[in-house]
Parts: C-alpha cells; structure tokens; sequence
C-alpha cells in the first residue's frame, strides 16, 4: 500500500502500517465522487445550455418520471455504498483489534498536556517514543475532560473519556518525528494539548530507554510551565497580566500589603498552589490556584525552571542546563526545538525518559480525581453564573 | 380584476403603476399592527428581519476567526475569545438562523398560499412562535454579550458542565427556549397541510415545497423535545450535580453526545430538507417543467426525516461506543445517502428537454445542487468508519458540514428568497446584480471551504486557535480560506444592499413574474391579507404548466398571469 502514497493528494506521510489502506478507501472513494461530480455537473450544464430558453413564452413538452431510471438510481448508488460501507468497516475491525503481543504505553491526558508512561517506568510529556516496526497498545484515560489522541501520520485517533480506559494501537513504519494532537475540543488551551511522536531504530530506542541522559528537573518544568499555559499571563516582558520570571528568583518581591519578601522556593511554590497569598504590587488577583494539578514533582521541576531564568534575560541563557548540555534553552529561544507543535519553543532532543523515582506521585493517571477548571476567566476563582 | 381601478393596464415590461388593491403590507400601518399581528405573511417578515440579524452577527463572528487562522500563531486573540467566537458562531448560526430560516420565513409566508389557504392553521400560535424564538434569541445574545460560551456549539459534558466557567446555563436556556417556536411551528404546519388544502389541492398535487416541510415539521416535533431534555439535563448536572454524565457519580460523558446527537443530527435535515423544497421549486419553474418522480422526490424527503433518526452514532465513532453500534450507525448513514442522491439525479431529469433560463433563483439552485453533491459525498468519506477515525474532528468535518448547511441550506435559502421576493414585496430586486452576487457567493464559497478538505485530510484539527508554523501549506490553505471567506463577506452583503434597496426603488412586480404555476402566483403580488379573495379549486397536478393558459388571477391581481404560449398547438386544452 505504500506505493500509493504518491497518488494521495495532501495527505500526511504515512508512518503506519494502517496508513496505506486508509489513504487507498480514501482514493477509492475520491474516484467515485469525482465520477459522480463531473457526471451530473456535465448534465447540468449540458441541459442548462443545451435547453436555454429561447423564447419568452416556450413551453416545453413534459416528461413523465421513469421507474426504470428511478430504480436505477436507487440500486447502483445504493450497492456503491455498500461497497464503501464494508471496506470501511473492515478497516475499522483492524484497527480496533488490538494484535497480541503488543507493547503496552500507558497515556493520561489532561487540561493540556499528554502524558505517556513506558512500560520501563520511563515518563515523558508532549513526547511519546517509540520503537519501528512494533506493535504498540496505548492505554489512556483522562483526568478531566475528553481529550482524543491524534496522530495524522498513523491516521489514528481514539477519545479518551473519563471513567473509562479507551484502547488504540499502531505500528510505525519509519522513523521520524510525526504530529500528536488533541482532536477533542478540551478548553482554553486545546490548540496547545500536542506534541510529537518520535518514532526510533530499536537500538536507539533501547538506547533511549537506557536513559542516556536524562532530562534536568529544569527542562521539565519548563515543559509544564508551557503545558499550563503559564507563559500566557508570566510573559518574558512585562506586557503579561501576570508578573514576569526572567531574573526573579532569589530577589526582594514588594507585595500589594506593602510587606516584602524574598523569591525563593517556598514563597514560588506558594505562588502557585494559594496564589492569593501574597499577590505582587501592581497586579491584579486573577491566577487561578494550581493545588491538585501540579503534583509535588512538577511543582518543584517548575521551581528549578524559574530558577534557570536566572538574573539576567540576555540571550536567553539564564542557567538552564539540559541534558545533553549542547542546548541552552529557555522559553524564549526561538531556535530551540519544539516539543510542542504549536505552542511555544522548548527544547526536544536532549529529552530523554524520567526514570520512574520511587514514591515519585507525579503523573500518576490513577486516583487522581477531576478538578474543576484551570481556566477562570478575568477575576472569578469561582464560577460565573448567572 | 374588478377591483382594479388603474386605467393603464400594466404589462410585464413595464409595470410601473403602483398597486391600487390593499395588500397584506398597506392594510394597516404603525408598530402595533406588526407586533400583534395574526397574519402569517407578516410574522414570516418578522422572522426575517431577526433571523437577518442573528445571520449577519453569527458572519460576524466567522470573519474574525478565519482572520486569526491567517497565521499560524494564535496572535490576533486569545485562546480562550478564540473559542468562544467559534461557540458563538456555531450557536448562532445552528439554532437562530439555519434551523429557522426557511421554515419560519419561507415556509410561514408559503404553506397557506401554496395550498390555498387563509392563513396558518393557528394564527396565535404561528405569533406565539415568534416571540418564543425572541426570547430564546434575545437570552442567548445576553449571555453571548455578558462573557459568552466556550463550550463549542455542541456542549460535550464534562467539559460544559463541570470544566467550563462561561454562561453555559443561560446560553442553553435560550436554545431551550427557542427550541419550543421550533415544536409550535411544526405542529402548526402539519395541521394546516392537513386539514386546510383547497378544493382539489390532493396530497399528490402539493408542491414539493410542502411535501418538504412536512417532513421537516415531523423531526421539529419528534427531535426537539430530545435536544429540550439534553439541555435540561446538562443545567442540572451543572448547577446541582446530579451526575447524569459524571463517571465519578455513576454517569456517563458519551451518553451526552447520544442524546445531543439523536437531535442535532435529524437538525441537520432540519436545515436541509427545506432546502431541498426551494430547489425543487425552482427547477420546476425556471425549467417550465413538471419536476421528473415527482412521487420519488416527495417520498424521498420523508425518508430523510425517518432515517435521519437512526444516524446519530457517526458522530461518535471515535468516542469510544461499541464496535457494533458504529457498523449499525455507518450502514444507515449510507442508507439515509440514497434518498438525497435520488433527488439530485431527479432534479438533473427534470431539466432535460425543459425552457431553462438563467435567472438568479435558478444560479442559487444549480449551485444549491453542485455543493450539495460534493457535501453529501464527501459525508460518504465520513460515513466510512475506517476513513472518519482519520478524518473525524478535522477540518474535513467543518468543509462537510458547511458545504452542506452553507452551500445546501443557504443556497437554497438565497435562491427562495430571491424567487418569491416578488411575491412577499411587491418589487423585482435587480436582475443583473442578483446574478452577479450569486457568482460571487459562489465562488468566495468554495475558495473558503475546499481548501479545509484537504487541510483536514492532512490532519489539521477543529477548533485550533493556531497550527504548527512549520507546515507552510497549511498556511498556505489557511490564507485561501480566509480570503475565501473574504469575498464571500462582501458576497452576502450585495443581496442585502440590493434587497433593501428594491423595497423602495424596484420594478413592481406582476402576480406571476416568472411566471409559476403554484397557487401562491395566483394571487397579486403582494398578496392581499386574507391571500385569496374567493377560494381557489385545484384542477390541475403541481408543476403542470400547460393549465398556465386558461388560469387568471384569483383576486385583485393587477396583472393576470402572462399565459403561455404551447409548443405544440395540437393541444386540445387550448
């Protein structure tokens, strides 16, 4: 089926082994509406100019209806469709059937990030890596509203709803970085619940999963300040309804009581789970509380990243050290890699699995209950209603 | 004739004496006489200055989001305004204007003329609608202004009853309450096709305007109160947490989307079949022929309304509901496409052999039937369960579903109103602008929407508030679309101008310009209150043109219908 891929006009790659068959029901069914669209425009056009009115007062003899032609085009049109129904629904059966012996990925999607856990205990966000040519079940659930996992190059997608475990799977076929999205609409941020499915030789997978190097507590904050969406209000200048990071750690902070205070991690950490506490001078109290969807190991992964934005805002330096030490990267570098294919720019390629820390509770798809809203609009920690 | 009291008799060319009778318009003056009027000409001119309104601001809405999707930064607004503009749009243009717009103008002015009629079967009731819809408007449009929604136009739970901090409640409310003009006009409908026909206006002679209304009366009633249900449901797991639709209170979020779907999709019809009536009428006219299976075209709209029940699954075939509910859903999608296709092939027979001219109602109609072939195909694509998993929440369902509600209901919409706005005013509106205008709908239309067919097939998502700038073509077919969408801004606003200005300005127009066979163009042009002065008798089959010749105006028409001179002169009627 991978010959096809040519005939197919604006389609993604395909990097599945379902791929193929979908992109050939897809041509089969552009064939028979095309046949279908310049057969009866033809006609129309044809009758319109062919039997224009030529006189104002023509009328022109009427035709009785036929029940051959009627029957005719009920039928054909009608055993089409079957064609298309059971070639659809054969396709469907194949992607719903889970193969044995698949590896098993466990997915959690909240408000608006995607979270993968490897079989290793390996975790990652944004960023699902996966070896060519095996077979791969995805297990997901929610942990607030209904999310969809989408990847146009394995031209799969299944919802994840909340109450329940939704299943997926597939097998990539090349490697490469391919897409991830949310299909299902989820709220403010939707257009930024995405990421990338990176699709690796084995051996390098292995070697991934080995965890040559591992992502530093700051690069990871950094992924969950852009997931919440952190960077819409603490912009890095000061048009932000929020106040800006770059150069905040560690230093005096004058609050609206006129008190002061010192930036350090408890006074950040208190920032974002009662931000109420101790507001800034000169800005408004409109951050929603973060309590409950920062577990304690992103709070203090987002704790290093502020950190890592150091004193100065030059060059966007600030301290970060990732893993592979070859990028500096902070949320202002426009040249960094993208985890998020939307969002703003964070860094990818140095990012390798979490190893599962015992006692870690961070990510845990399990008991962790719906919260309501992170997104309060202007002002309102409560809900507006009428 | 009696009552005419001009000396010059008016002739087709040049009909430019005022109307002596009293009509409809003049029989009385002043904002009393509209608001506590009974007469359903005037309470359709009622809807169409509101539904107007909901129309153009719904526009609004779509222009600002296309300009965002221009780049692939979400730049020009935030996030969250960017999801309330496509609520807003989806919400206005689902509830206040496609599925109103023709049964509640088009059909409200229609159904007593076409079956020769004096009015609705209930005046009061046919008033009440109106301000029903008026309050559900007007209460949506208050919560829209005060905040908004951010819910998308389909509510999907938890997100719109737990998650969501917008006007939720309010906004459903007014669908809620609105959804109630929806059930009246249905019922009001399918008591007067029953029961009020004229002399020999027989089931088989109705035109197939009525046949389609009928059917769309049949899903206002049976659909309507699921959707009122659904709404009431979701307030309540909202404001007491009921938890119809919490897992964690043993609910369930996907048995939301049954129950809105068991409703929204039957609206899709809704929103079409009236459509499909207009079409039907005016290749009928400006083809001067009987339209081809007559009986096929009628039932088929009843099919429609049947099926179009049992099809609300393929909306959730990636929702994670059975296996076998998904086959069962896909082949009665596939059934439900036949009737729709009978139709086409119907209204392409008619044709053949037929006096076709190109006027501006027929243009609306040809491009009525050229989307609507590529709308319903491409639901062929959706239907596929293997293929919708791809395509499912892209932007191949937002081109689907508008080439089917603007390119099919619209169309049909523009091309109604263009045809029998001689009927309801009195006045031609410019020929030449009208065609002009169509073109341009036409063509802003498919530069808008073709493009999100293929943006959808390589995986761009719905309700994005921006995209990866590393695809240039996606933005290169964003930047199509929007400049698309531009010239069919500009498309909407030339019938507007041209329409508000031949009210005043445009040519008088005769009883039956066109001219038509129905019984709504033997009557003057605007028709007097009462519609007919003496009860018409039917004694000819709908869309038969030869009859044209022996047929004057029942009432005070100033012109009597243009008769038509025959092909064949060996026609014994003559």
């Amino acid at each position: 089926m991978q010959s096809l891929q040519p005939w197919v006009p604006f389609a993604p790659e395909q990097a599945s082994t379902i791929a193929g068959e979908v992109d050939a029901l897809y041509l089969y069914l552009i064939v028979i509406t095309l046949f279908f669209s310049v057969l009866i425009t033809a006609l129309i056009i044809f009758f319109a100019v062919r039997y224009r009115r030529r006189a104002p007062n023509e009328v022109p003899r009427p035709v009785a209806g036929s029940i051959t032609l009627e029957t005719l085009w009920t039928v054909i049109p009608l055993l089409i469709a079957m064609t298309i129904f059971a070639w659809g629904a054969s396709l469907y059966f194949k992607m719903y059937r889970v193969p044995e012996q698949a590896m098993e990925i466990y997915v959690v999607g909240k408000q608006w990030m995607w979270k993968f856990q490897h079989g290793g205990g390996q975790r990652e966000i944004n960023e699902l890596h996966v070896p060519v040519g095996s077979r791969v079940k995805l297990t997901m659930a929610t942990e607030d509203v209904i999310h969809s996992f989408y990847v146009p190059a394995f031209r799969i997608k299944a919802d994840v709803v909340p109450g329940r475990y939704t299943t997926t799977w597939f097998e990539a076929t090349k490697p490469g970085r391919y897409y991830l999205f949310c299909a299902e609409y989820c709220g403010t941020n939707h257009s930024g619940m995405g990421g990338y499915v990176v699709v690796m030789e084995p051996t390098d997978y292995q070697a991934w999963l080995a965890g040559g190097a591992t992502d530093s507590p700051a690069s990871q904050g950094q992924k969950v300040f852009q997931s919440l969406g952190c960077a819409t209000c603490h912009r890095n200048d000061e048009q932000g309804s929020g106040p800006m990071l770059q150069g905040l750690f560690g230093k005096q902070v004058q609050l609206d009581s006129g008190a002061s205070v010192v930036a350090d991690e408890a006074y950040i950490r208190e920032s974002i789970v009662n931000p109420r506490a101790k507001t800034v001078a000169g800005f408004q109290q409109i951050m929603p509380t973060y309590q409950g969807q920062v577990s304690e190991e992103q709070l203090l992964n987002l704790i290093a990243y502020i950190r890592s934005l150091g004193t100065t805002t030059e060059g966007g330096a600030g301290g970060a050290t990732t893993g592979n030490g070859a990028t500096t990267t902070t949320g202002i570098d426009p040249d960094a890699q993208r985890s998020n294919p939307i969002g703003p720019t964070t860094p990818s390629e140095g990012s390798a699995p979490v190893t599962n820390a015992p006692g870690s509770t961070g990510g845990q798809p399990e008991g962790a209950p719906a919260q309501r809203s992170t997104q309060r609009p202007q002002g309102q920690s409560g809900r507006r209603q009428q | 004739m009696s009552t005419a009291v001009d000396t010059t008799v008016p002739t087709i060319d040049a009909p430019r004496v005022r109307h002596a009778h009293i009509n409809y318009l003049t029989a009385d003056y002043g904002i009393k006489s509209w608001l506590l009027t009974l007469d359903h000409k005037r309470i359709a001119l009622l809807y169409l200055a509101s539904v107007s309104f909901f129309f153009f601001l719904g526009g609004a809405y779509a222009v600002i989001i296309r300009l965002e999707l221009l780049t692939p930064a979400g730049d020009l607004v935030e996030s969250q305004t960017y999801n309330k503009l496509f609520t807003h749009h989806g919400i206005l243009m689902v509830f206040f204007f496609l599925i109103p717009s023709i049964p509640a103008i088009l059909g409200n002015f229609l159904i007593p003329l076409m079956i020769g009629a004096k009015d609705l079967a209930f005046p009061r009731l046919n008033l009440l609608s109106w301000y029903i819809y008026m309050a559900g408007g007007i209460l949506t449009f208050w919560a829209l202004l005060n905040g908004g929604v951010d819910t998308g136009w389909t509510f999907y739970a938890p997100y719109s009853t737990t998650f969501s901090n917008t006007y939720v409640v309010a906004a459903g409310l007014g669908i809620f309450i609105n959804g109630f003009s929806s059930i009246l006009t249905g019922l009001n409908f399918i008591v007067t096709i029953h029961t009020m026909r004229a002399p020999g206006m027989t089931w088989f002679r109705l035109p197939l305007f009525i046949w389609a209304h009928y059917a769309t009366s049949l899903i206002f009633i049976l659909g309507t109160p699921v959707i009122a249900i659904t709404i009431l449901l979701l307030a309540l797991e909202r404001l007491a947490g009921i938890g119809i639709f919490d897992p964690a209170l043993g609910g369930d979020p996907v048995l939301f989307q049954h129950l809105f779907w068991f409703y929204s999709h039957p609206a899709v019809y809704i929103m079409l079949l009236p459509s499909m009536g207009v079409v039907s009428e005016l290749i009928a006219t400006f083809s001067r022929k009987n339209i081809f299976g007559y009986t096929f075209v009628a039932f088929a709209s009843i099919a429609i309304a049947v099926f179009g029940f049992l099809v609300w699954g393929h909306h959730m075939f990636t929702s994670g509901q059975s296996i076998y509910a998904g086959l069962i859903f896909s082949i009665i999608s596939y059934a439900v496409a036949i009737p729709s296709a009978v139709k086409v092939f119907n209204w392409t027979a008619t044709m053949y052999k037929g006096s076709i001219s190109w006027d501006t109602p027929m243009l609306y109609a040809l491009a009525f039937i050229g989307l609507f072939i590529i709308g319903g195909m491409t639901g062929l694509f959706l239907a596929a369960l293997g293929l919708d998993i791809h395509v499912h929440d892209t932007y191949f369902v937002v081109a689907h579903f508008h080439y089917i509600m603007v390119g099919g209901a619209l169309m049909g919409y523009l091309g109604g109103l263009h045809y029998w706005w001689p009927k309801i005013t009195g006045r031609m509106y410019p020929e030449g602008w009208g065609r002009f205008g169509a073109l341009v709908i036409f063509v802003g239309f498919n530069l808008t929407f073709f493009p999100q067919f293929l943006l959808g097939y390589m995986g761009m998502p719905r309700r994005y508030h921006a995209y990866p700038a590393d695809e240039p073509l996606w933005q290169v077919l964003h930047v199509m679309s929007t400049s698309g969408a531009s010239i069919l801004a500009a498309g909407m606003l030339i019938p507007m101008i041209y329409f508000i200005w031949s009210m005043r300005y445009g040519r008088f127009a005769s009883a039956n310009p066109w001219p038509a066979t129905g019984l709504e163009w033997r009557t003057a042009s605007p028709p007097p209150t009462e519609n007919f002065v003496t009860t018409p008798v039917v004694t000819w089959e709908a869309y038969e043109f030869r009859p044209m010749q022996e047929v004057e105006v029942v009432g005070p028409g100033d012109t009597p219908a243009q008769p038509i001179e025959g092909e064949q002169p060996t026609d014994g009627k003559r």
